[in-house]
């Protein structure tokens, strides 16, 4: 049964991650690539702990727990210097 | 890997949590291709950040909680346990960040709000930054005709 799952699980965690990837290619904006990267990482955060858990191993877990911790921190310096280059089209 | 994993007895307990956690597994999976398919088709970026949570905080609930039922052992808990809250703490930070972001760059489609509460905020701001604005005009100009009227 695990290795049904096994396999379930990567065809899903496949196709999601073209998507993330599409939209990381076609993105209108920068943070739209920015927000498609965090949710390609939790999709590798997920695969790993697939991984683990079928294979009942925890040599991932630390890698887990250490995106869990610092994973966000891209797209916060992403976020704080994204700059508008556009004219200003709702300031009164 | 033991025989009994790859073929488990499905009226025991170990099969029981085997179920459990192959349920979770699909699930938490299903979360990734439900972010995808919710990236791929919102139309911006406001709405694109509520799809994105999926994955990040009830899928990787799943996935450890589905890891802590195949190794069957109770240490390892206290850590899935760090990992999701690590998580339910930083992701609200990054999510924060880029949603004050995409709303400065103007990156959303107004007519699709149902309400804007930062606009009042905002319309504030601007309103007192133009006061005070106009009040150091003022006061510049006065102080340049006063320099004026002595000379």
């Amino acid at each position: 049964m695990m290795q049904a799952v096994l396999a379930i699980t990567a065809v899903i965690f496949s196709l999601a991650a073209g998507g993330a990837i599409i939209r990381i290619a076609r993105g209108p904006s920068l943070l739209d690539r920015v927000l498609a990267a965090d949710v390609l990482l939790a999709i590798l955060g997920g695969a790993l702990c697939i991984d683990m858990a079928v294979n009942r191993h925890l040599n991932n877990l630390m890698l887990v727990v250490a995106i869990s911790v610092i994973g966000f921190i891209g797209s916060v310096t992403v976020a704080r210097f994204v700059a508008d280059r556009r004219e200003q089209p709702h300031e009164p | 890997m033991s025989p009994n994993v790859a073929n488990p007895d499905v009226s025991g307990v170990d099969g029981w949590i085997d179920l459990v956690s192959a349920v979770f597994m699909v699930v938490g999976a299903l979360m990734s291709l439900g972010a995808a398919i919710g990236l791929l088709r919102f139309p911006d970026l406001l709405s694109r950040m509520h799809a994105a949570t999926k994955p990040q905080v009830l899928g990787l609930f799943l996935l450890l909680a589905s890891i802590g039922l195949q190794m069957r052992t109770w240490w390892v808990w206290p850590v899935l346990l760090v990992a999701w809250i690590f998580q339910l703490l930083t992701v609200p930070v990054s999510a924060h960040m880029v949603g004050r972001a995409g709303y400065r760059t103007k990156h959303l489609h107004r007519e699709l709000l149902t309400s804007d509460e930062l606009e009042a905020v905002v319309l504030k701001a601007a309103g007192q930054k133009a006061a005070v604005q106009k009040a150091a005009a003022k006061a510049a100009q006065e102080d340049g005709s006063g320099d004026g009227s002595t000379r």
